[in-house]
């Protein structure tokens, strides 16, 4: 497969385990060595290096999960993630370097629809075995705010 | 909220322990707040000193509702002004954080220094002598309106009130030498800027800030890997007047029974673990054994140290409902890479998706949805007594009844007779 599918499939994969689950499926599109990092524009644009989430490897991705399911307290709540198509910056045979818009609204117990993020993937991939990993994303936010808590992975 | 008209014809419980839930939902008792406590004899913080380092640098931002604009000129020196031009009450500047010689409003092009004094007027002497200022126009007396500062150990405090007490004075030896202790002769760096929206009341935020009662019992993730438990050595600082406080917690070298926490049958003992337990190693921040230090400077403002992680926050009302919370991470200039590692990893652990700070951006939203239909009703925070008094044990609301002490006085209210 060309790299544009392998990564269209892996991005389709992801939002899926975040948005119907299970979540535990998430860490599983990333490489062990994965960076993961949730920032926004700001932060991004000043070169500031630390984000509301932080990872360095996938244990960390896995740990999130177990937190969310096992630790933290917050209301019941759900996101749709929506992304634009997959622009690829560069590719090799076994990987690629991509950007991807995505918006992703998110319900709240018996709540509305809200807007709840909006911004871009800034993905390096590496193809393992017919897969797309992500061996790093960084996700950058278009605002600095965050409505009440940010528990989900985006 | 209909019964009441002004605030001062509320009346306020006489004892401490007793808060009324309409002090979280007057529209008037919100906008009462904004001129006796936001633009009352009070320190707010503005911004790091580290963040000015250069001539021209500025940092626009909040007192309560009021834009203010903080910069730093050519001689070095920091100022402050509300950022509103003379003219038409337009923004003098919009970027979070930015760089100028001079300012210039956009809608009519006033033009302002770096300290504020209004210099220049776009065709202030008209076209071919017709238009134009009339020659009684003065700009020296135009300009937007200076604040008083303070800078303690690099943190940045402003007040619109002339008659506020000396910083020193305001916030006492205790609190100054617990600033000290985090930032006293480092040079802080920013490691990231981030906005919480909390859906409640400003000071429901900052009574979850001065209650250290609630925190291994709502943030699971704390107790489970020995961050804090109300058991450790630790111990709550309230400052003499009741505004400020410091909750600290420091590591317990001797072994830790265990017991309490299972006799009290919270979810704090479970079977949680890590898959990466090196979020949590750290190293001692400033030599000694405190892993843990939350201080408040009233009215909205706190310093954090957890663990390694090293934040402030800035708690800004934006609606009687809805509030800023406003989070800079702090490293320091002299950290190893590994140092900055571990900042980085604990960065986790608070902000909007922190592991031990997330509850907090959701917990005032579950009072201000919980007490609504109940505003003659109270809150009641007597664990530890009824007084604001510092205390050795953390299993105290002393601190919040501090802040209380502070407010009502500060608000205006009428004491009601104990019955």
């Amino acid at each position: 497969m060309d790299a544009f599918t392998l990564i269209s499939r892996a991005q389709g994969s992801y939002v899926r385990a975040i948005d119907d689950g299970p979540i535990e499926d998430w860490p599983e599109h990333f490489t062990d060595d994965a960076f993961y990092k949730v920032t926004t524009a700001d932060n991004h644009r000043r070169g500031l290096p630390a984000g509301v989430i932080w990872a360095n490897n996938k244990a960390m991705l896995k740990d999130r999960v177990s937190a969310l399911k096992e630790a933290n307290i917050y209301e019941p709540h759900a996101y749709r993630h929506l992304l634009g198509q997959p622009a690829i910056l560069s590719e090799r045979e076994d990987g690629a370097t991509s950007e991807t818009s995505f918006l992703v609204v998110r319900i709240t117990g018996n709540g509305p629809t809200d807007v709840f993020a909006s911004g871009r993937y800034l993905d390096e991939h590496a193809f393992v075995d017919g897969r797309a990993l992500l061996k790093k994303r960084v996700v950058v936010c278009d605002s600095s705010r965050t409505d009440t808590l940010l528990v989900l992975p985006l | 909220m209909s019964e009441a008209t002004t605030t001062a014809a509320r009346e306020w419980p006489e004892a401490l322990s007793k808060v009324p839930y309409w002090v979280f939902q007057d529209e008037e008792v919100y906008r009462a707040e904004q001129q006796n406590i936001f633009h009352g004899p009070f320190w707010s913080y503005l911004c790091l000193e580290a963040e000015l380092s250069e001539p021209g640098d500025y940092c626009a931002t909040f007192i309560g509702e009021q834009p203010v604009l903080v910069t730093r000129d050519f001689d070095g020196e920091i100022y402050a002004f509300e950022n509103r031009c003379a003219h038409r009450g337009s923004l003098i500047a919009m970027d979070h954080y930015g760089h100028a010689k001079d300012f210039t409003c956009v809608y009519h092009a006033w033009t302002y220094n770096l300290q504020g004094d209004l210099t220049g007027v776009a065709f202030e002497e008209g076209i071919n002598g017709k238009g134009g200022m009339g020659s009684d126009f003065c700009k020296k007396a135009h300009s937007p309106r200076r604040l008083r500062l303070a800078n303690v150990h690099g943190l940045v405090f402003g007040s619109l009130d002339n008659d506020v007490p000396d910083i020193e004075e305001y916030l006492g030896q205790e609190i100054l030498d617990r600033i000290e202790r985090v930032l006293g002769g480092r040079k802080p760096v920013v490691l990231g800027r981030f906005t919480q929206n909390l859906p409640n009341n400003w000071k429901l935020y900052m009574e979850n800030v001065k209650d250290s009662y609630h925190a291994s019992i709502l943030h699971l993730f704390f107790t489970t890997f020995g961050l804090n438990k109300l058991n450790q050595k630790g111990g709550i600082i309230v400052s003499e007047s009741g505004a400020h406080h410091v909750s600290w917690s420091a590591i317990n070298r001797e072994a830790e029974s265990g017991q309490h926490y299972k006799d009290q049958k919270i979810r704090s003992e479970s079977e949680y673990q890590l898959e990466d337990p090196s979020l949590v190693d750290s190293f001692s921040e400033v030599g000694d054994d405190i892993t843990l230090q939350i201080l408040s400077v009233y009215p909205g403002f706190v310093l954090q140290q957890i663990q390694n992680s090293i934040a402030v926050r800035q708690v800004l009302p934006t609606s009687v409902d809805s509030t800023d919370l406003n989070w800079t991470y702090l490293g320091f200039e002299d950290d190893t890479e590994e140092q900055q590692l571990v900042r980085m990893k604990q960065s986790n652990l608070v902000g909007p998706a922190g592991y031990v700070s997330m509850e907090d951006g959701a917990i005032g939203g579950f009072v201000q949805r919980g007490i609504a239909g109940a505003s003659g009703e109270f809150a009641t925070v007597q664990m530890g007594g009824h007084e604001a008094v510092s205390s050795e044990s953390r299993v105290t609301e002393a601190s919040i009844r501090g802040f209380w002490k502070v407010y009502r006085e500060a608000m205006g209210f009428e004491i009601e007779e104990s019955k």
